[in-house]
């Protein structure tokens, strides 16, 4: 059974490698983050990101080999994420990936990035029990996934307008914070009150049980956001970290909320957190809070591992190749690939 | 010396292995296919076809360029890292070369047009000299137009080779003493890619995976918006 399973990760705008041991031990984990080139544009230029991941491959991959102390052969597959992302710059990480698996001669595993940020958890703790909801919030998505098993997963519920990220970076541009947005308002929101302003929190302030099944888990941001800008543009003198304390406020309440609702409506034994925006501070206290309240057992990975990373492509990597077996070496980028529900 | 050549910069994609005695085996999957898809396939093919292991390979070579972005980077990323991963060298060829170098029978002036899209070209020019070609104009994006007005005032007989060349013919037809290459010539090839490397690799003229850089030639379109913006600030 493969073993040492080399990530390669190029989805959005991290360029990144890890080799995992078994689906649990962490050899290494490289990231470099492209975070300084996109700055001046505001957000990620898919030509720019991919012109950096064709740069940073060679030197993030052989970085992740040294650091893990593995010799190329020894490594018994490799896995890197097909989509969903940026075309343009997974090719760059699926074409090395799959490259290294014809000199190798070692199997190559097509992952899903959705599936990998489900993984990352289980990288930090292993014995997770199911059936377990997963609150899964990040720049491109904002989704609540039930996994009965390995790779036995069922979207929830999803957002039906924008992502909470993508939220937390409109109005952080709107309000002129640095870029990114998501950390600029974990920062600035401590200074606020999270209470001062009452921000629309869509599709949680109903009753669960009267609504209608397919709102019932889902998600909407982009009135929320509406309403921020909206709010800004009428008062100019408001306090920005007011308003972005009430604003994450909003969001995380929402968040919670949902999560609150799944873990009821599917009987689930335990929560957890993944993707980028679960590295926000109030989310994670305000999650951790809930789950105690609820009785329902907690799991918050760190937050390297909230944001996207080659070791959790690995992790992803070792159980699909254990439940579907190799992928062929003509898979080429999914850009829209939804999480593949297994059930 | 074994060398694989791998060709992305264009329409189409291709590889070959080849070395002393010339080319053993190559192939390209058509216009319009998928690179990222059809290359890794088409590599162990190809190597099969060669009979041969990676491990007897002692470079690659590859197009770096200037081209398609996306079909570029597929296939500078596939080859830096065979390289790489088996600890081989590299040598690294421009697309306009690829094209010219099998038009080297002419002596007239080799002229290299790759369709750039946007209503651009990626041209360079080019002379037949003993054992190969030589280039005399380095790469650059032009409109068939600048192209067309380089040609007249130069005033001396040329061929014209590539896609990019047959798109705007009647651009160029108008110009006297000027010829265009066949179809079968329109794209960079593998086969040439290899027999270039050879060449090159016999004067040991190596570099190692991280030195290759492609060659796009313009700017994403989002640094020439900022720029522009900056300076009307
Ligand atoms: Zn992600």
């Amino acid at each position: 059974m493969s073993n040492l399973i080399l990530g390669i990760e190029t989805s959005c705008d991290e360029t990144a490698a890890a080799v995992v041991e078994g689906a649990q031990t962490v050899r290494s984990s490289v990231v470099s983050s492209q975070i300084d080139l996109h700055a001046r544009f505001g957000g990620v230029v898919p030509e720019v990101a991919s012109r950096a991941h064709l740069d940073l491959m060679i030197p993030v991959v052989a970085e992740s080999l040294v650091s893990a102390g593995v010799e190329a052969p020894e490594v018994d597959a490799v896995a890197a994420t097909t989509g969903p992302g940026l075309v343009g710059s997974l090719l760059v990480g699926v074409t090395a990936a799959k490259s290294l698996s014809l000199v190798w001669d070692v199997p190559f595993v097509s992952v899903n990035h959705l599936e990998a940020h489900l993984y990352a958890s289980f990288l930090e703790e292993p014995d997770l029990e199911f059936p377990l909801v997963v609150l899964l919030v990040s720049g491109g998505h904002t989704m609540l996934v039930l996994m009965e098993g390995h790779g036995r997963y069922r979207v929830l519920g999803s957002t039906l307008d924008d992502a909470a990220g993508e939220a937390f970076d409109k109005v952080a541009r709107y309000l002129g914070l640095e870029y990114p947005g998501g950390p600029a308002i974990d920062a600035l929101a401590v200074e606020g009150d999270p209470n001062a302003f009452n921000y629309p929190r869509s599709l949680v302030q109903e009753n669960p049980d009267t609504m209608a099944e397919d709102r019932k888990l889902a998600f909407s941001f982009s009135g929320l956001k509406t309403s921020v800008i909206n709010h800004v543009r009428n008062n100019p003198d408001v306090s920005t970290a007011d308003v972005v304390a009430s604003f994450q406020e909003a969001v995380v309440d929402t968040l919670v909320t949902k999560a609150k609702w799944a873990a009821a409506i599917t009987g689930a034994k335990g929560l957890c957190l993944g993707g980028g925006v679960a590295a926000n501070s109030r989310l994670r206290e305000r999650f951790l809070d809930m789950c105690i309240e609820i009785g329902v057992q907690p799991f918050i990975p760190s937050r390297s591992m909230c944001t996207d990373n080659a070791a959790m492509v690995a992790a992803a990597g070792w159980w699909c190749l254990q439940i579907d077996g190799s992928s062929p070496l003509n898979v080429g980028a999914n850009p829209n690939w939804g999480l593949p529900e297994r059930i | 010396m074994l060398i694989l050549g791998i060709e992305s910069a264009g329409s189409q994609i291709g590889c070959a292995i080849g070395g002393h005695e010339g080319v053993l085996a190559s192939a390209h999957t058509g216009k319009g296919r998928q690179h990222a898809e059809s290359l890794a396939p088409q590599i162990d093919f190809v190597r099969q076809q060669a009979g041969i292991e990676f491990s007897e390979l002692g470079a690659v070579a590859v197009d770096v360029g200037p081209g398609l972005y996306t079909g570029l980077r597929v296939g500078i990323s596939s080859a830096t890292t065979i390289a790489h991963a088996l600890g081989i060298p590299m040598i690294g060829i421009p697309s306009l070369d690829l094209l010219a170098f099998p038009a080297r029978w002419t002596s007239r002036l080799i002229v290299a047009a790759l369709d750039a899209r946007r209503g651009e070209l990626f041209t360079a020019l080019f002379r037949k000299v003993p054992g190969g070609i030589q280039r005399i104009r380095d790469p650059q994006v032009n409109t068939p137009q600048e192209l067309s007005a380089e040609l007249m005032m130069l005033e001396e007989p040329a061929l014209l080779v590539g896609d990019g060349a047959l798109r705007y013919q009647e651009v160029f037809s108008s110009i006297r003493r000027v010829e265009m290459a066949e179809q079968g010539l329109a794209n960079p090839s593998a086969r040439s890619l290899v027999q270039l490397a050879h060449a090159l690799a016999l004067r040991e003229e190596f570099v190692q995976s991280w030195d290759i850089k492609p060659i796009y030639l313009r700017q994403p379109d989002a640094e020439i918006n900022w720029k522009t913006r900056e300076e009307e600030s």
